[in-house]
């Protein structure tokens, strides 16, 4: 017996430390393959040690092996079987049952009602918060993105119903733990609250996990596409926490250290983002952009057309070409097209370029993820950073299924909702050309006013079907 | 656990998540944020072990759907993230 539960802690030991390994390694493009395998091991390893604990009835080993393989196999299989261009709901979907799971362990534990201590009481609770949050949000996340929910829907006084739900559930919270003190003597406790009631009504506990699913929807319903990824991101870095929360109640460092590595790592990664969007999280949170804003900035001019075989003209006879992917190549699934197109005009003699704004399409990197699957080489992707400057010399910027991150009302509109955001210069380009299925405004309802410049033309189409039309009218210019 | 053990521990890995992350580029934000999504799900670990001691048909239920939930966090997040990181293979040797 001993020697088993030496056995066990020494696994999640090594385990946790093939965890951070594997996410050091994955912070690099040379090792990041190398990174998941590790961490991976440390999965199989500290899930298998599991099955040894002592005094677990077999009843519920029975039942715990069929729950992973009916899990396990479901999500293995969706994840094989999704495209590439579905990814971000999918890690969304993925982490909301992470935080799912982190609610369940607290939901056990409060059952159960062999916790005892202040601080115990109090990590679960918000673990549970938290993971509940997570679960709901990432959900609604994963319905916008997966098509299900068209549009961000916005309540009259969100604000208000935002804020006054959450503090109704952090009430509740503060109620279990209060009454949650068990019998055991707890200093903390008796000092913050004196020698309390013992039992929390099960009311009380359901009460919370419906607020605390609540609140996660409400929070996430109005967030329009465009901050998707920062919300997906922040609510990976909650299921994070949540997990390192229930790691304390369960007694389990490796949980303890992986939950809080991956929300210090969300954490970071989300500030990151939020910041290549110059909006703070808090901004994201409570002040969404939505179509309301579309009324403020009236646009004046007309856009131009431009047929597929002027556009393969123009691209053809140019010296530099800068591409500008967004999310309409994305869901186009264009990337293929585009990268046989710029073999087309490399063989032209024309210099192709690829300029990814850091939150291009969904995700930030989902475009290089993309390009590299449709083969691009990476040297011939650029950040912000490193490219916009070349603009000015650029013949051409293509920009397809993007909006607001060229729309210049960033640069000036002190009024405009994206105002501030650093956006890919285009329209510095000698000409620029639209690639774009209609005439609407973009995913946050923003006129994009470079579209109504002088040096640029309309390429209206789905993108796959544009490029391939770009690309035949290339080929009779050989 | 004794308590101020427990807060080291919060505090070192942190500190290590910080640390392990800042310097990434942006090509990696994508595959980093569905690898940390995988290693999170650990979480399966701690609903393996609530449900093990899950005594009422009621626990046994939460701790089923928790295991469920766990076990999907951690088999798709891997599955996706192995995906997008495959990608890099090319890379490699253009290097």
């Amino acid at each position: 017996m001993q020697e088993i539960r030496w056995l066990i802690s020494a696994s999640y030991f090594i385990a946790a430390i093939l965890f951070i390994l594997g996410l050091k390694k994955m912070s690099s493009p040379v090792t990041a393959r190398k990174g998941i395998v590790w961490a991976g091991l440390g999965m199989v390893l500290a899930t298998l040690v599991t099955f040894l604990t002592p005094g677990m009835p077999t009843g519920n080993i029975v039942l715990m092996t069929i729950a992973i393989a009916i899990g396990g196999s479901i999500a293995w299989v969706s994840g094989k079987k999704v495209a590439m261009t579905d990814m971000p709901q999918m890690v969304a979907i993925y982490n909301g049952m992470g935080g799912g799971a982190a609610a369940g362990i607290a939901a056990v534990e409060f059952a159960r009602g062999h916790m005892a201590g202040t601080m115990l009481f109090t990590l679960a609770t918000l673990g549970a918060l938290i993971g509940s949050v997570s679960f709901s949000g990432s959900c609604v996340a994963f319905a916008k993105l997966q098509g299900l929910m068209k549009k961000a829907y916005r309540l009259p006084a969100q604000n208000t119903v935002n804020i006054a739900l959450a503090l109704v559930t952090l009430g509740l919270g503060i109620a279990i733990v209060w009454l949650g003190q068990a019998a055991s003597p707890d200093p903390i406790h008796d000092l913050l609250f004196g020698k309390g009631p013992l039992a929390v009504p099960p009311w009380l506990l359901v009460g919370f996990f419906i607020c605390a699913l609540a609140l996660g929807v409400v929070v996430t319903l109005p967030i329009g596409g465009a901050d998707m990824p920062v919300v997906i991101s922040l609510f990976n870095a909650f299921t994070g926490l949540a997990v390192g929360f229930e790691g304390y109640v369960m007694g389990n460092p490796a949980l303890i250290i992986a939950g809080i590595v991956v929300g210090a790592a969300g954490t970071l990664l989300t500030q990151l983002m939020a910041k290549a969007m110059n909006r703070p999280i808090t901004n994201i949170l409570f002040q969404p952009i939505s179509g309301e804003a579309q009324a403020s900035g009236t646009v004046n001019g007309t856009m131009k057309e431009v047929s597929a075989l002027d556009a393969a003209a123009m691209m053809h006879y140019a010296n530099k070409v800068i591409i500008i992917p967004g999310y309409g190549m994305a869901v186009a699934g264009a990337q293929h097209k585009v990268r046989e197109m710029t073999e087309w005009l490399e063989n032209a003699g024309v210099d192709v370029r690829f300029a990814i704004h850091p939150v291009a399409g969904r995700m930030p990197g989902h475009m290089n993820v993309l390009l590299a699957e449709a083969g691009v080489p990476y040297d011939k992707i650029f950040d912000l950073e490193e490219i916009n400057s070349d603009f000015n010399q650029a013949d051409i910027a293509l920009v397809i299924g993007a909006n607001d991150v060229v729309n210049p009302v960033a640069r000036t509109d002190k009024a405009s909702p994206i105002y501030g955001m650093p956006i890919l210069n285009a329209d510095y380009a000698s000409q620029v050309i639209v690639v774009k299925r209609g005439q609407g405004a973009g995913y946050s309802g923003i006129e994009n006013a470079l579209f109504y410049m002088e040096n640029c033309r309309m390429l209206y189409g789905s993108a796959q079907k544009v490029i391939a039309d770009v690309i035949q009218n290339l080929k009779t210019m050989e | 656990m004794e308590g101020f053990v427990a807060a080291y521990i919060f505090m070192l890995a942190a500190f290590t998540g910080y640390e392990v992350i800042s310097r990434v580029p942006v090509i990696l934000h994508t595959p980093l944020m569905s690898g940390s999504n995988f290693i999170h799900g650990v979480v399966l670990v701690g609903a393996m072990v609530a449900l093990g001691n899950a005594d009422t048909p009621l626990e046994q239920a939460i701790g089923f759907v928790a295991v469920l939930l766990g076990a999907a966090n951690a088999a798709g997040g891997y599955v996706v993230t192995e995906r997008m990181l495959a990608m890099f293979k090319n890379e490699k040797k253009g290097n």
